[in-house]
């Protein structure tokens, strides 16, 4: 199984930490990782704010970076869920199609594909999950809270296997963070203040960290929590998953 | 984004909201806790997704058949003795209430919550023509006093402290300055209320269901107030959008199980009543309006949202409403859902809308007729910027991200040449200042990219 790393723009440019963490978590779980360096972005910023007519060259050359791989991968809920909903050519529709049924988000990767029963993390801290809503509500990477239907969660299984880590409880478990692309810019005053409400409710119960599987909404909290001067830390769920704390 | 016909779009007027961060706070956890509400009502119901899922077939079953069922339900309520009007629009629906109301020598209407009446501006309309309309919903009878629109379709006076409608019927109905007590406002709202209805020849109600099969309508309140219009007055004027039809009265159940629910946690409107025929002496008015409506029906992408039941469940959960207030939309009907309908009525006033949400998603899942809100209002960012209803600055910078992030050689220079993401993204809105940096950090720029590490970690595939 060769799998093709799909490395968000603003992950690479921002978070190679996270990036890094993803490609040794795939690597450690035996399979084949190959990082596509041509890569640039899904186009999702474009595509989300009216501009999608402008994202068909991006398209193209994600076409042309990933089409020849089993699966493709990405630390981003957000890119993956734009990719399985957007992805087109105008060339090759046929691996366009092939791309949006085998890209997956890293986490329901593990738990869906790769199976992973057990992982050999360790990191000894109270830590908050941040469900991104394209994740959650997107790619069904957990229950959401207003459907009437069964409670699971795939990053929580995850991170249930991470030894010493505490999950803390939230009052309002899957609220949107309000980073939502250029809506952080556009709408700055709502955005800001959904941004504060959500970091709040992590503080209030004792967070030292704020995890999830998207690094866009952790950027917007994180610049958040700095700006109060909090010593609370973002960081996305692969560092986590592969940390070996103590 | 400038709005034609607005001095402030969205974004301004909910940064205006913000200025009052406890008061966002209380709006906020206000909403939130009847969302709280409409969650454990909807737990109760074990079949609750099956019921929404036959709710949205029924609506998508009688959008497909709407003109056969909008005869059927003519045909039957004109058996009935009913008399049918129909507006092709606003403008129309206005004319025929007014001519209604003239034919009979009417000055004076009690109006119970319609919020089609307010997309149309009846009451201004009314106005103008010498009339007076009182509203007799209590939530419209505040913000009337107001002299605001409603901000909510089911809590239109959501907005207002206790203490402030305390001062509005200080200065409109005599109470004592400084009263608050809801007990003692809400008496002396039905006081006040009570001579209206029983001095008023004609009364307006909206139209929750009209079933095809009988001809008879459906009105849901839980203050009454419609039954006390509609029983005491000698004519009934009911104003509804053609998308209110249902096909059977045996369909009526699977709505009124979700309407309350999904609005305010009950199990059901205190009154659900029934109007079907005329009194002897007295007179009964539908009128069945457009408003836009057939032309929504003909846009594909947009359809599903004429499956609307206006019960407000979006606006309750959607976290930007929650912080941005009712009247930051400037649209009859504010929220996800109005963002989806008021494009369709005018695209150029109403082109902030669609952007003013994160696509979070969460209105999609609370909406009782499955309508995919969230889907919907990036359809529309697509619409509107095709249109021609984008800013100018705004198509530039999508325009220059796109070169360099269609063009990988491009984007390793731009990258290297300062990690060029997040310089572009505020560039976007303005070039006076970052919005992004005004309360929040920039994210510290590492030693290297990830490309840059993998290059030197992993053999290159290039």
């Amino acid at each position: 199984m060769t799998v093709g790393l799909f490395i968000p723009c603003y992950v690479d440019q921002f978070y190679p930490n996270a990036a890094i963490a993803t490609l040794e978590l795939l690597e450690k779980a035996g399979v084949n990782v190959v990082y596509p360096v041509r890569q640039t972005c899904c186009g999702q910023p474009m595509a989300n704010s009216g501009f999608e007519h402008l994202t068909k060259d991006c398209n193209e050359l994600f076409v042309q970076n990933f089409a020849q791989f089993d699966y493709i991968v990405s630390p981003s809920g957000s890119c993956v869920l734009h990719v399985k909903d957007h992805l087109h050519s105008d060339t090759h529709e046929d691996q366009a199609q092939a791309i949006r049924g085998k890209v997956y988000e890293l986490v329901e990767f593990l738990t869906d594909v790769v199976k992973v029963e057990k992982l050999t993390a360790r990191f000894p801290h109270k830590v908050g999950l941040h469900q991104s809503c394209h994740g959650q509500r997107g790619l069904g990477l957990a229950q959401m809270s207003e459907l009437v239907a069964p409670a699971f969660s795939k990053p929580e299984k995850l991170l249930s296997m991470v030894q010493d880590l505490e999950l803390i409880p939230l009052s309002r478990k899957d609220e949107c963070c309000g980073f939502g692309g250029t809506f952080c810019v556009a709408e700055e005053a709502v955005s800001v203040k959904m941004g504060k409400d959500r970091v709040a409710d992590h503080l209030q119960h004792e967070a030292e960290f704020i995890t999830g599987a998207d690094m866009s909404c952790l950027m917007h909290m994180e610049g958040i929590l700095r700006r109060q001067k909090s010593k609370v830390k973002v960081m996305h769920i692969a560092e986590i998953l592969n940390a070996q704390e103590g | 984004m400038s709005v034609e016909g607005h001095t402030k779009d969205h974004a301004a007027l909910a940064d205006d909201f913000n200025q009052d961060e406890p008061r966002v706070n209380w709006h906020d956890e206000t909403l939130w806790f009847i969302r709280e509400k409409r969650d454990r009502a909807a737990f109760a119901i074990p079949d609750w997704e099956m019921l929404r899922e036959t709710a949205s077939q029924i609506k998508f079953h009688t959008l497909s058949n709407l003109s056969q069922y909008l005869e059927q339900f003519e045909a039957n309520a004109q058996a009935n003795g009913i008399i049918v009007h129909w507006a092709a629009d606003a403008e129309e629906h206005n004319q025929i209430v007014h001519s209604i109301l003239q034919k009979h020598g009417v000055t004076q209407m009690v109006k119970s919550k319609s919020m089609l009446t307010e997309e149309c501006h009846l009451n201004d309309y009314l106005e103008q023509q010498g009339i007076e309309v009182i509203d007799s919903d209590l939530g419209e009878r505040i913000v009337q006093l107001a002299k605001e629109p409603p901000s909510h379709i089911v809590l239109p006076c959501i907005h207002l402290k206790k203490e402030e409608i305390g001062d509005i019927f200080h200065q409109h109905l005599g109470t004592e300055a400084g009263m608050s007590d809801p007990q003692i406002l809400t008496e002396t709202a039905r006081q006040h209320l009570r001579e209206t209805f029983l001095t008023r020849k004609a009364a307006l109600t909206g139209v929750n269901f009209a079933i095809a099969e009988t001809g008879e309508f459906v009105v849901c309140t839980n203050e009454g107030n419609a039954d006390m219009g509609a029983h005491l007055a000698d004519i009934h004027i009911a104003s509804m959008g053609i998308e209110k039809l249902i096909p059977r009265r045996s369909d009526l159940g699977v709505f009124l199980r979700l309407l309350t629910r999904s609005a305010t946690g009950q199990p059901i409107t205190t009154y659900s009543s029934h109007f079907k025929k005329p009194r002897p002496g007295h007179d009964v008015h539908v009128v069945l309006v457009d408003n836009g409506r057939s032309v929504q029906l003909g846009r594909e992408d947009f359809r599903n949202s004429l499956k609307c039941i206006r019960c407000g469940a979006c606006m309750n959960t959607c976290p930007v409403y929650r912080r941005s207030g009712g009247h930051s939309y400037q649209s009859a009907v504010a929220g996800p859902i109005g963002s989806i309908l008021a494009p369709n009525l005018d695209m150029k006033k109403h082109a902030d809308l669609p952007f003013a949400s994160t696509l979070c998603g969460s209105c999609s899942n609370v909406c009782p007729v499955k309508i995919d809100i969230h889907n919907q209002l990036y359809k529309w960012r697509q619409v509107i910027v095709k249109e021609g209803y984008a800013d100018p600055k705004k198509t530039l910078g999508m325009k220059a991200m796109n070169m360099v992030l269609s063009s990988p050689q491009t984007f390793k220079l731009s990258g290297k040449a300062g990690r060029w993401f997040m310089k572009t993204v505020p560039f976007l809105v303005s070039n006076k200042m970052n919005p992004w940096y005004k309360q929040r950090e920039m994210p510290q720029p590492p030693k290297e990219s990830f490309g840059e590490w993998y290059r030197r970690n992993r053999k290159s595939n290039e």
